[in-house]
C-alpha cells in the first residue's frame, strides 16, 4: 500500500522533471536562435532530467525496502525485557513473529503477553516513522536529482548521448537477468542442499536404497529418522523415461522420416501442425488423461490376461509421457534429417538404391549424431517432466524395474515434499532441494552434451 | 565376363521383389507412425470432450417450497440480517418430505435430502431477501440438483451397476424417475461453472476464481517478460560486443530454455517467498516465476525476428543521423514487432498451461474467493484442473474435463493468433 504510494510519487516526480527539462531546453534553444542550436532534441533533455530524478531515488527506495524490516526487528528486540532476550534464537524468532502478527492485526491480542503488546505498539510506531522517512528521502533525492539535471541544460550538453548510454546499460541489465536466474537457481538449490547434507550424509543420499522421508514430529517417536536413499527415485525416473522413449523415439523418428522423405508437400503442411498440437497440450491435461483413462485401461487389460498391474503403473505414466514427447522428437529429427546434404541422397538413389535403403544405409548413419543429440534432449525433458508423474505415478519408492508396478520419480517427490505447510528447516523440505539440485545438474549435463553433439554435427555439413 | 554380368543382373532381378517389399514395408511403418500420432491426439481430445461436455449443463428439480415461518424461524417482518440467519435448510427438507409423503425411515429421508444441492439453500435465501413477502407462501422453485442426482439424470450412472458400488441408490433413482415423468426436472446451461470459485460440492464448483488468477498471473508475466525479453534480444543482437560476457549470457539463455519447469518453482520458493518474503499463493510470485521461465522463449524468437530485419533499414536510419538507439527503437523494432509478438504469444500460452512451478509456491490452496489483485491468494486454471483431478467425487471428473476444454480453448485462440500474425506479416 505504502510502497505503491511512494513508487507512484516517484513516477510523478520523474514526469515533472521530464516536462521541466524539455521545456527549459526549448526556451534555451529558441533564445539561442532556434532548436537546431541545441545538441540534442528537447525530448532528450527531458529524458535526462527524468532519469536523473528517477534512478538515484529508485536506488534509495530499494535499499530502504531491503533494510527496513531487519532494522525495525533489531530495534524492537533491543527493547524487549531481558528474560525474553535469553530465549534461544528460534524461540525469539517465533516470539517476534507474534509481535508482528499483533501489530498487523492478524494475531489476536488475547493469545500474547503484555510485553508483546508493548512491542507491537513500538513496532507500529517504528513502521510509521520508517514509512514517513522513506517517502521524504525518496522525494528529496528525486527532486535534487531532477533539479541538478535541469540546471545543467545548456545548448552544448550532450543529452542524447547521456540518455542513450544509460539506456544501453538498461538493455545490458535486461539481458544479464538470464545469468542471474541461473545463478539464483544454483545458489538457492545448492544452499538448501548443503544444509540437507549436514543432516544426512551425502553417501546415504546418493547410494541409499531406501526412500521414506517421514520424519518424526517428536524426537522420542519410534522410527524417528526417515531414510533418504536416492537410488529408488533414480531408478523409477529412468524406468518411466525409458518407457516414454520406447514410445516416442520410434514413432517420432518414423513420422519425421515419412514426412520429410515420402510425404507430399501438402500432406506435410497439414500433418505437421496437427501433430504439433500434442506438444502444445498442457502437461496437466496429459496427467489427467494418464490417471483417469490410460491407467485404468492398462490395468483392466493386464487383468484380462492375468497380469497384476498397479493402478499407478509406470507403464501408464511412461506411455502418456511418450505421447507428449512424440512431436519433440519428430521436429528435432526432421531438422536433422533435412540438414543432410542432398548430394548424399542423390548419390545413393543414383546407384539404384531404393528410398528405404537410402534412408537406412545413408541418411540415418549420416544423421545419427544429431538424432542422438535430439534423443538426449528428449530424455532430459522426460526426466524433468512433473505433472504427468505427479498425477499418474506412485508415491511410495519401490526399487523395481517392472513397468507394471508403481514407482515414484524425483519430480514427484519434490512436489510431495514441498506442497502443503511445512516448517522450512526440516530435512524433509531440505531433501526436496537436494533432489532439485540433482535434477538440475542431470538435465543440465544432458543438455550440454546434446547441444554439443548437435552443433558438432551441424558443423560437419556446413 | 559377359556371363558374369548376366548372372549379376539375374541376381539383382531376383532380389528386386524382396527389396521392393521391404521398401513398401518401410513406407508402411512411416505411415503407421504418423497415423499413431493422429490416433493418440484423437483419443486424447475425444476423451476430454466426451467427459467434459456434460459439465456445461446443470440439472434442476422443481420443488414446491413452503416458506413456513415456523420452520424458517423468522417472519415476513424480519430484517435482512435475520433473514440471512434463517433456517432455509429446514424449509427445503420439509418441502421435499411433502412431495414424497411415503418416505418415513430416517435413512430414506437422508437420501431424499441428498437430491438437492446444498447451494439451493443459498439460492432460496437470496430470493427471500429480495422479496420477503414470500414468507408464509408456497411456491414452485427450480432448485439445483445434487451432483450425484444430476449424474443419474444425465445418464452417467446406470441401474445395472450393483447398488453398493454407486452413490445413487435405487430408491433415489425411483424418486428422480418420478420427478422426470412429472416434468419436474430440467436441464439448463451451467452458468455457475463460469461465475463461481472452487467448492467442495461438484455441482457448485466453478472456474471463475481460477480464471481470474490465471489472468492476473499472465498479466504479471507479460509485463515482466515482454519488455525484459525484447530489451535483452535488442542488446544481444544490436549492441553486444563479441566477448566472454556476451557468450556467457547466450549460453545461459540456451540452458535456461531446457531447465525443467519445476526447478523454477524451487527458485521461486527459495528466493521470492523465503528470502524476499513475498506473499505465498499470490499471482505476483507466480507471474515472476513464469516470466523467468518464458524469458528464453521470448528472447530467442525476438532475436530471430530482429535478425531478419533487412540491414538497409538500419543503414538508412544511421545514414540520416539517427543514433544507434533511435535506429533500433524507431525503425528496426517496428519491423520486427510481428515476429516478436508471435514469439511472446507462444511464450504466454506456455505460461498459461504451466502448473508445476506454481505448485511449489503454494498456488494449490483451496480458493473459493475470486482474487481481486496480484497479491491475493489465488490459483490458476491448470492447478485447478490438478486439484479437481485429485478429488474422489465423480462429479469433479466432468468438471475437470470441462475446465481442460476451457483451458485448451484459450490456448487454441492464442496459438491461432500467433499463426495469424506470422502469416499476415510474413508476406511483407
Amino acid at each position: 500500500m505504502q510502497t505503491s504510494t511512494v513508487f507512484l510519487t516517484l513516477v510523478a516526480l520523474c514526469a515533472v522533471s521530464f516536462f521541466i527539462g524539455r521545456h527549459k531546453s526549448r526556451l534555451i534553444g529558441m533564445a539561442g536562435g532556434g532548436l537546431q542550436t541545441l545538441h540534442s532534441l528537447p525530448v532528450h533533455y527531458g529524458y535526462m532530467a527524468a532519469l536523473w530524478a528517477g534512478l538515484p531515488a529508485l536506488l534509495v527506495f530499494i535499499v530502504w525496502l531491503g533494510v527496513e524490516a531487519p532494522v525495525i526487528r533489531n530495534l524492537v528486540i533491543a527493547e524487549l525485557p531481558a528474560e525474553v532476550l535469553a530465549l534461544s534464537l528460534d524461540e525469539l524468532g517465533l516470539y517476534y513473529n507474534q509481535v508482528v502478527g499483533v501489530a498487523l492485526g492478524s494475531v489476536d491480542v488475547g493469545v500474547v503477553d503484555a510485553n508483546q503488546v508493548t512491542a507491537a505498539h513500538r513496532y507500529n510506531e517504528l513502521l510509521t516513522a520508517s514509512r514517513g522517512l522513506k517517502m521524504l528521502l525518496v522525494s528529496l533525492v528525486a527532486v535534487i536529482g531532477g533539479l541538478l539535471a535541469v540546471m545543467r541544460v545548456k545548448p552544448d550538453l550532450r543529452a542524447r548521448n547521456h540518455v542513450e548510454d544509460i539506456f544501453t546499460w538498461v538493455l545490458f541489465a535486461c539481458s544479464s537477468i538470464a545469468v542471474f536466474t541461473t545463478l539464483g537457481i544454483v545458489l538457492s538449490v545448492l544452499f538448501e542442499a548443503v544444509r540437507f547434507f549436514q543432516v544426512i550424509p551425502m553417501n546415504d543420499f546418493l547410494f541409499g536404497l531406501q526412500w521414506s522421508p517421514q520424519m518424526a514430529i517428536r524426537a522420542d517417536q519410534v522410527g524417528a529418522s526417515g531414510s533418504f536413499g536416492f537410488i529408488p527415485l533414480l531408478v523409477g525416473t529412468l524406468l518411466i523415461s525409458m518407457v516414454a522413449m520406447l514410445i516416442a523415439v520410434p514413432i517420432g523418428l518414423m513420422s519425421a522420416i515419412y514426412l520429410s522423405e515420402y510425404a507430399s508437400r501438402r500432406f506435410r503442411a497439414v500433418t505437421k501442425p496437427v501433430l504439433e498440437i500434442l506438444a502444445g497440450v498442457p502437461t496437466v491435461v496429459y496427467g489427467f488423461f494418464a490417471a483417469l483413462t490410460v491407467a485404468p485401461f492398462i490395468r483392466n487389460l493386464g487383468e484380462s490376461i492375468g497380469l497384476s498391474v498397479a493402478s499407478e503403473s509406470a507403464l501408464a505414466a511412461g506411455l502418456v509421457m511418450g505421447i507428449m514427447i512424440i512431436p519433440f522428437v519428430m521436429s528435432l529429427s526432421d531438422d536433422i534429417i533435412s540438414a543432410v546434404p542432398n548430394t548424399l541422397r542423390e548419390a545413393s538413389l543414383g546407384m539404384g538404391a531404393t528410398m528405404s535403403e537410402t534412408i537406412r544405409k545413408v541418411l540415418l548413419p549420416a544423421a545419427l549424431p544429431g538424432i542422438v543429440g535430439g534423443i538426449l534432449l528428449a530424455v532430459s525433458r522426460a526426466i524433468g517432466e512433473t505433472m504427468i508423474v505427479v498425477m499418474a505415478a506412485g508415491l511410495s519408492a519401490k526399487l523395481t524395474i517392472n513397468p507394471l508396478e508403481a514407482v515414484t520419480t524425483i519430480t514427484v517427490q519434490i512436489v510431495t515434499l514441498l506442497v502443503g505447510d511445512q516448517e522450512f528447516d526440516s530435512p524433509k523440505t531440505l531433501a526436496a532441494f537436494a533432489l532439485g539440485l540433482v535434477l538440475f545438474f542431470v538435465t543440465l549435463l544432458l543438455n550440454v552434451i546434446a547441444l554439443y553433439v548437435v552443433r558438432k554435427y551441424r558443423e560437419q555439413y556446413e | 565376363m559377359s556371363k558374369d554380368a548376366f548372372k549379376n543382373t539375374e541376381l539383382i532381378q531376383a532380389s528386386l521383389k524382396k527389396r521392393y517389399a521391404r521398401e513398401r514395408r518401410f513406407q508402411l511403418f512411416g505411415k503407421l507412425a504418423v497415423l499413431l500420432g493422429f490416433v493418440f491426439l484423437f483419443i486424447l481430445l475425444f476423451d476430454i470432450v466426451s467427459k467434459g461436455t456434460p459439465a456445461f449443463t446443470q440439472k434442476q428439480l422443481q420443488i414446491a417450497v413452503d416458506f413456513d415461518p415456523d420452520k424458517l424461524g423468522v417472519d415476513a417482518s424480519a430484517s435482512a440480517e435475520q433473514l440471512r440467519q434463517a433456517n432455509f435448510n429446514a424449509v427445503i427438507k420439509s418441502s421435499l418430505r411433502d412431495m414424497f409423503p411415503e418416505v418415513t425411515s430416517r435413512g430414506d429421508k437422508k437420501r431424499l435430502y441428498r437430491l438437492v444441492s446444498i447451494g439451493a439453500e443459498y439460492a432460496l435465501r437470496d430470493r427471500v431477501i429480495e422479496d420477503p413477502s414470500l414468507i408464509g407462501q408456497r411456491k414452485d422453485f427450480w432448485l439445483l440438483a445434487h451432483s450425484e442426482a444430476a449424474g443419474y439424470l444425465k445418464g452417467q450412472i446406470s441401474r445395472e451397476l450393483p447398488e453398493v458400488e454407486r452413490k445413487v441408490k435405487d430408491i433415489q433413482m425411483d424418486w428422480l424417475d418420478q420427478l422426470r415423468d412429472k416434468g419436474l426436472t430440467k436441464s439448463s446451461f451451467n452458468t455457475l461453472f463460469f461465475l463461481e470459485g472452487d467448492s467442495r460440492e461438484p455441482e457448485l464448483a466453478g472456474i471463475r476464481a481460477a480464471l481470474q488468477g490465471s489472468f492476473f498471473t499472465l498479466v504479471v508475466t507479460f509485463l515482466l517478460a515482454f519488455p525484459i525479453g525484447v530489451f535483452a534480444a535488442v542488446y544481444l543482437e544490436e549492441f553486444a560486443p563479441r566477448n566472454r560476457i556476451t557468450d556467457l549470457i547466450e549460453i545461459n539463455i540456451n540452458n535456461l530454455a531446457a531447465v525443467p519447469s519445476i526447478v523454477f518453482g524451487l527458485l521461486g520458493l527459495a528466493v521470492f517467498i523465503n528470502f524476499f518474503e513475498l506473499p505465498r499463493s499470490a499471482p505476483l510470485v507466480g507471474g515472476i516465476v513464469l516470466s523467468l521461465m518464458t524469458l528464453p522463449t521470448i528472447i530467442i524468437t525476438s532475436r530471430a525476428s530482429i535478425q531478419a530485419v533487412s540491414p538497409s533499414i538500419r543503414e538508412a536510419a544511421l545514414g540520416v543521423g539517427a543514433s544507434k538507439i533511435q535506429t533500433v527503437f524507431h525503425h528496426v523494432l517496428p519491423v520486427a514487432m510481428p515476429g516478436i509478438l508471435t514469439g511472446s504469444i507462444i511464450g504466454m500460452a506456455q505460461a498459461l498451461g504451466e502448473s508445476a512451478p506454481l505448485l511449489m509456491i503454494g498456488m494449490v490452496a483451496f480458493i473459493m474467493e475470486v482474487p481481486g489483485g496480484v497479491t491475493d491468494p489465488s490459483t490458476v486454471l491448470p492447478v485447478q484442473i490438478f486439484l479437481w483431478a485429485d478429488s474422489p467425487e465423480r462429479g469433479f471428473t466432468e468438471k475437470t474435463s470441462a475446465a481442460i476444454m476451457v483451458l485448451m480453448g484459450f490456448l487454441i485462440v492464442m496459438n491461432a493468433l500467433a499463426i495469424y500474425l506470422r502469416r499476415r506479416f510474413e508476406v511483407k
